[in-house]
């Protein structure tokens, strides 16, 4: 009798050890994939934040300010980038000083020649990479900060091609974001929390909210192609399109954080302030509301860095234009970093891979320090009553 | 002067009358000789001042830009400015001589807010309803040239082919939904053993020093946008699946359902673990005693007594996550294919509602074409079948709230 329950007892035990051991490989799983995605995406992007650069006799004269690609002597004008030499014209304008002057420059080379450099995939002729590696034993030849990256726009070169433009799209889309969205977006909690009557409308527009925050993001892009495009009259790829498009998007996630930090305030003080003879908004505004900031400022960091990665939506109302110069307006046509991503990620050539990856890396390093600051702003705020 | 401008002339000159607007108001009652007592505090007259500038002024901002936009009149920069802003000074005026020690001036300017703060409230309203009159709208007249039958039970998609009066047969949606629940299924078996695992490991078995860490963590992957586990997708899991299909001696394609399904499971894992772990913890202590008072196990417990309990608030997450999945749309653009694909095998490239949605709208089509319109006809039911999910949720966790809170 006791050796049965003894082995009842060893399988019971087993059977636990085994359901641990499930749990803790689920949480492993999960664990190492985070860790595979963010090697994996750094590996890919790191190499991007280096550009390949030449040193070669830049001729500023009259002959290559017609013909742009006799600036370089002969057996450089193949690797060095056509883009770059194309932009010398508009160089030597702006600095007439330099004209009949050759000076020895680094410069920017050909995509090729920088993927045969990182050990890529390349289409570089075998002349050509003798030629490299013979400047490269003389020091002609190096792999220097690419600070192209970060300054120039969206280029079909991608030697050139940077990220400059959407991130200034990505600023003003979300500046457009916040104005829309956080004042209507608190207002509606503190209407909901502290003003409403608990009536059938309330109860509507509570289950709305709910419904909003569930409705896939594509549909909101449907929503602004239709309503602000091709009702309002909107321009299409505008940032004021995609801004109020997000707006809408983000509207929902301040509102339901915004109640949770408006609940979280202890009736106390609302009726503390109600004794002293304070109206309702008095007392939301200089009681409740103060109390309350810090969670409002979470949650609205939260749907900011949400909408920041949001892309569907503006796919669908055309922000993957290609956007070369910085939007001066918001009515100009702008692309945003994940959009940029989005069509880098579908170029052929495969030098835009790295570059992808990069903006990736970038722009998962402003993610992740939004998140970090909401992390960081609800423990040092928080107030346990 | 186009919009932008008018708006901005309008405003920044309307900031500077408010605060006079302001000051008048409050000096009205400071500068007063008389001995009456005065109803409100003085800056409540300056604010109540400042409405009566302000709510002229954005009327007639308002009747112009509905003017504007209907095409009635043509309104310009020359005549909106002046007019606005005598209606501001008119209003101000106004406001100026109504303030007097009887005016209850603070119960005004609560009404205005009260107002204003409906007002806002109104508009999560309005988007829901802008959402669905703006699908239902175009998705009527995909409706009135496809019939409804068609695209239901229709087994072929190639609205290229669909040109003029040719459109029967051609807007068959059964393969683009049967990809659509194809890639679901597959982030779903991925997500639900893991994230529910996760979950409970978190809930039941980790000290809080661990779970302060784990659950953050695993909030990372929600964190991610899904532009990224697209691209992710695309370059990085969809080359290994076609190797490890080859080194099994299968064949599949660089667009396989596989790749996007997998990464799409690992994006859901947070939405599954975090709500499964706020029932399981929500599930009262005494009846976890209760049971290891008995002799049980820590895994019997958990199995036979928290999961049969906190079993609504978990249906509830995965049909959240369900919803989620259908609607995913930048991991599939990327990495699963645009070809309808009426397939089993995963293998195979196949493709999806919202990737045919992008598709749809992102082309050089007219904007009245049934290819475009088709867009709005899978939105449509798209849509539907998210708040469906959503209510049928919502109602299942207030049904557990109610037991056990």
């Amino acid at each position: 009798m006791s050796l049965q329950i003894n082995a009842n007892m060893k399988r019971r035990y087993a059977a636990e050890k085994r359901f641990k051991a499930c749990a803790v490989a689920a949480l492993a799983l999960a664990g190492a994939f985070l860790l595979f995605f963010f090697s994996d995406m750094i590996a890919k992007g790191l190499p991007a934040l280096q550009q390949a650069e030449i040193l070669v006799d830049v001729h500023y004269s009259d002959t290559s300010m017609k013909s742009y690609r006799k600036a370089v002597d002969k057996p450089f004008r193949e690797i060095v980038s056509r883009g770059w030499l194309r932009t010398l014209p508009l160089y030597m304008e702006d600095h007439p000083e330099l004209m009949g002057t050759t000076q020895a420059r680094w410069v920017i080379a050909d995509v090729d020649v920088d993927q045969y450099l990182k050990g890529k995939a390349h289409r570089l002729k075998e002349k050509y990479q003798l030629q490299i590696d013979q400047l490269q034993s003389e020091g002609r030849v190096k792999l220097a900060f690419n600070t192209g990256f970060f300054t120039n726009g969206d280029s079909k070169m991608p030697e050139l091609a940077g990220i400059k433009s959407a991130v200034v799209g990505s600023v003003y889309v979300l500046l457009l974001t916040i104005v829309f969205a956080l004042p209507v977006g608190v207002m509606t909690a503190l209407y909901l929390e502290e003003f409403a009557p608990d009536n059938r409308l309330t109860q509507t527009i509570e289950v709305n909210i709910n419904n909003l925050a569930a409705i896939p993001s594509i549909l909101f892009g449907l929503l602004g192609l239709a309503i602000f495009i091709n009702f309002f009259g909107a321009p299409r790829s505008s940032a004021l399109a995609g801004g109020l498009t997000l707006a809408l998007m983000t509207l929902p996630i301040i509102i339901i954080t915004t109640r949770a930090s408006l609940q979280s305030v202890p009736d106390s003080i609302r009726e503390a302030a109600f004794g002293l003879g304070a109206s309702r908004w008095q007392t939301v505004w200089h009681h409740v509301l103060p109390l309350a900031m810090p969670g409002i400022l979470t949650g609205s960091i939260i749907g900011l860095a949400q909408a920041m990665g949001e892309t569907a939506p503006l796919l669908i109302i055309g922000m993957m234009a290609y956007v070369p110069d910085a939007p001066g307006s918001i009515l100009e046509a702008a692309t945003v970093l994940p959009a940029q991503i989005y069509t880098w990620a579908g170029e052929s050539i495969r030098a835009y891979e790295e570059r992808t990856a990069a903006a990736i890396l970038v722009l998962l390093t402003v993610l992740l320090s939004l998140n970090g600051l909401a992390v960081y702003l609800r423990k040092q705020f928080e107030r346990r009553w | 002067m186009n919009v932008a401008d008018l708006s901005f002339y309008f405003f920044a000159g309307l900031l500077p009358l408010s605060v006079m607007a302001w000051m008048l108001g409050r000096n009205k009652v400071t500068g007063a000789t008389t001995s009456e007592r005065w109803n409100s505090r003085p800056g409540h007259y300056g604010w109540y001042s400042v409405i009566w500038l302000a709510a002229p002024a954005l009327a007639v901002a308002l009747l112009a830009g509905l003017l504007h936009l209907t095409g009635l009149y043509p309104v310009s920069g020359t005549v909106f400015l002046p007019v606005a802003f005598m209606a501001a000074a008119a209003g101000c005026w106004q406001g100026l001589r109504l303030i007097r020690p009887s005016l209850r001036a603070m119960y005004a300017i609560e009404k205005v807010i009260r107002g204003l703060l409906i007002t806002a409230a109104f508009t999560s309203i309005l988007t829901t309803i802008g959402i669905v009159i703006a699908i239902i709208f175009e998705a009527v007249q995909f409706f009135g040239i496809v019939s409804f039958w068609d695209f239901i039970t229709g087994t072929q998609w190639s609205p290229d082919a669909a040109s003029g009066e040719n459109v029967h047969g051609m807007f068959g949606s059964i393969p683009i939904f049967a990809g659509t629940f194809m890639i679901t299924l597959i982030a779903m078996m991925v997500a639900v053993p893991i994230g529910l695992l996760s979950a409970i490991f978190i809930a039941e078995y980790a000290t809080e020093n661990f779970r302060n860490i784990a659950k953050p963590a695993l909030e990372i992957l929600a964190g991610i946008p899904t532009v990224v586990y697209g691209f992710f997708a695309a370059i990085t899991v969809s080359p290994l699946v076609v190797k490890f299909a080859d080194s099994v001696g299968l064949h599949a394609d660089y667009t396989n359902a596989l790749a996007p399904g997998l990464v799409m499971g690992i994006m859901i894992i947070p939405f599954i673990s975090s709500l499964s772990d706020d029932v399981i913890r929500a599930v009262p202590q005494s009846m976890r005693e209760g049971s290891l008072a008995l002799g049980t196990t820590m895994s019997e417990t958990i199995r036979q007594i928290l999961l049969p309990a906190a079993l609504p608030g978990i249906v509830a997450a995965f049909l959240l996550a369900i919803s989620r999945a259908l609607g995913e749309t930048m991991i599939v653009v990327m990495a699963a294919g645009l070809r309808p694909n009426l397939t089993w095998n995963p293998l195979e490239g196949m493709t999806t509602v919202t990737v045919r949605i992008v598709d749809a709208l992102t082309g050089d089509q007219a904007f009245d074409s049934p290819e475009t319109l088709s867009a709005f006809g899978l939105g449509l039911v798209l849509l539907v079948i998210t708040l469906i999910l959503n209510v049928i949720s919502i109602y299942v966790i207030r049904r557990f709230r109610q037991s056990y809170e």
